[in-house]
């Protein structure tokens, strides 16, 4: 994988709007903002309501997954553009589903919503229907890119752990990131052992991935080693869709895992080891 | 009726959720504008003591913005289509006020 096989250009998508085979779709956090105007074309997911199995703490299975992107038109042989708001979170979320789900072709917008707003690139109101496919996963999830609570704890000192909320959260300073309230359930802190590298350092201001070079050696200075498997997690598993996005699809790393889960479920778990403050802390 | 509107904030302020104790939350709130008025639509970020991300939000068509933070110093930096802006603050518990200019 690389940036080439794994990102669009915003200037890319403007060229490709109505371009055949070609979908966008939209994912946010604020599933409102695709009311307020979206790419020419775009169909909207819900992350909440449409990638979330609606009873259990868990994802869609095939079945459903395969429902979803029936309905909005999706094909197995389309290649599927996700862009949305948050700096591409729930973006790269709906793309590691995509990939979980073996999808051939996805690829995410560079900057998504914000640097196409930023930019004065044309967004628009207009109902867009498409009609039904019948989509066939290519095979159930692909657990070799999604890490579990067990994996979790089994990685305390053993493999990378990265996580890539903001060092308040990774501190037990804050529980949630600063636009949500704070009061939760679960234990501040952090895995055992996890370097702390915000999300936020792999992007430029506008949205857009650094270079590969700064992302190199971000992750270098941060202590990474690359003769290991890496778990990246955050609270809900959208901000490390991101970086397990870097990691994997722009760098290339061959062993990365999304631990979905993330500290909501860690942080309230009984009895597994929890660290305080800036240090990643001892095995 | 939310807390806030019991504690008489001022209408610039982006509305709170009713189910949000204002007594235990630190939150910033405010107004983004340029010299043509509030900016709807502007990217507000909230970087922490250190200047690392912390957070961001869109404003509201009126400019609003708000967070939910942690008694400390605070940066809020707006990007928008008018320009961009900074402004600093050291944020208590309960609602802390405070308007970012761009240009």
């Amino acid at each position: 994988m690389s940036r080439e096989s794994a990102l669009v250009t915003a200037d890319w998508a403007e060229q490709n709007i109505g371009a055949d085979n070609v979908v966008f779709v939209e994912v946010d956090e604020d599933t409102a903002a695709y009311d307020g105007g979206h790419i020419a074309g775009a169909v909207k997911i819900n992350w909440k309501t449409e990638l979330q199995d609606q009873v259990r703490r868990d994802f869609v299975n095939k079945e459903q997954f395969e429902a979803l992107l029936s309905s909005k038109g999706i094909g197995n042989d389309d290649k599927v553009v996700l862009y949305g708001g948050n700096n591409n979170w729930f973006a790269a979320y709906a793309y590691w589903y995509f990939k979980l789900y073996g999808h051939g072709d996805v690829k995410l917008l560079d900057g998504g919503r914000k640097k196409w707003e930023l930019d004065g690139r044309p967004l628009t109101k207009e109902e867009v229907s498409r009609s039904a496919t019948t989509y066939v996963a290519v095979h159930d999830q692909d657990l070799s890119i999604r890490a579990f609570r067990d994996d979790a704890v089994k990685a305390i000192g053993v493999l990378n752990l990265v996580d890539v909320r903001s060092p308040d959260e990774f501190a037990g300073r804050l529980l949630a990131p600063a636009h949500l309230p704070q009061e939760q359930a679960q234990r501040p802190g952090h895995i055992p052992t996890a370097v702390s590298v915000p999300w936020s350092k792999a992007a430029n201001e506008d949205g857009t991935f650094k270079s590969d070079d700064d992302l190199r050696e971000l992750y270098a200075a941060a202590g990474l080693d690359d003769s290991k498997a890496t778990i990246a997690y955050c609270r809900i598993g959208e901000r490390s869709s991101h970086t397990w996005f870097v990691l994997k699809e722009i760098l290339g790393h061959s062993d990365v895992r999304n631990y979905d889960g993330s500290w909501t479920e860690y942080g309230s778990l009984v009895g597994v080891p929890v660290a305080v403050g800036d240090e990643p802390g001892n095995a | 009726m939310s807390a806030v509107d019991s504690c008489g904030a001022p209408e610039q302020s982006a509305p709170i959720p009713a189910s949000v104790d204002v007594e235990k939350e630190t939150v910033i709130t405010g107004v983004v504008s340029s010299g043509d008025g509030p900016v709807g639509g502007a990217y507000v970020r909230l970087l922490d003591s250190t200047g690392e991300f912390t957070a961001e939000v869109v404003t509201s068509p009126a400019g609003q913005f708000r967070f939910f933070a942690a008694p400390g110093n605070w940066t809020l930096r707006a990007l928008s289509r008018q320009g961009n802006g900074d402004a600093s603050l050291a944020a208590d518990r309960g609602i802390n006020e405070i308007a970012v200019a761009v240009a």
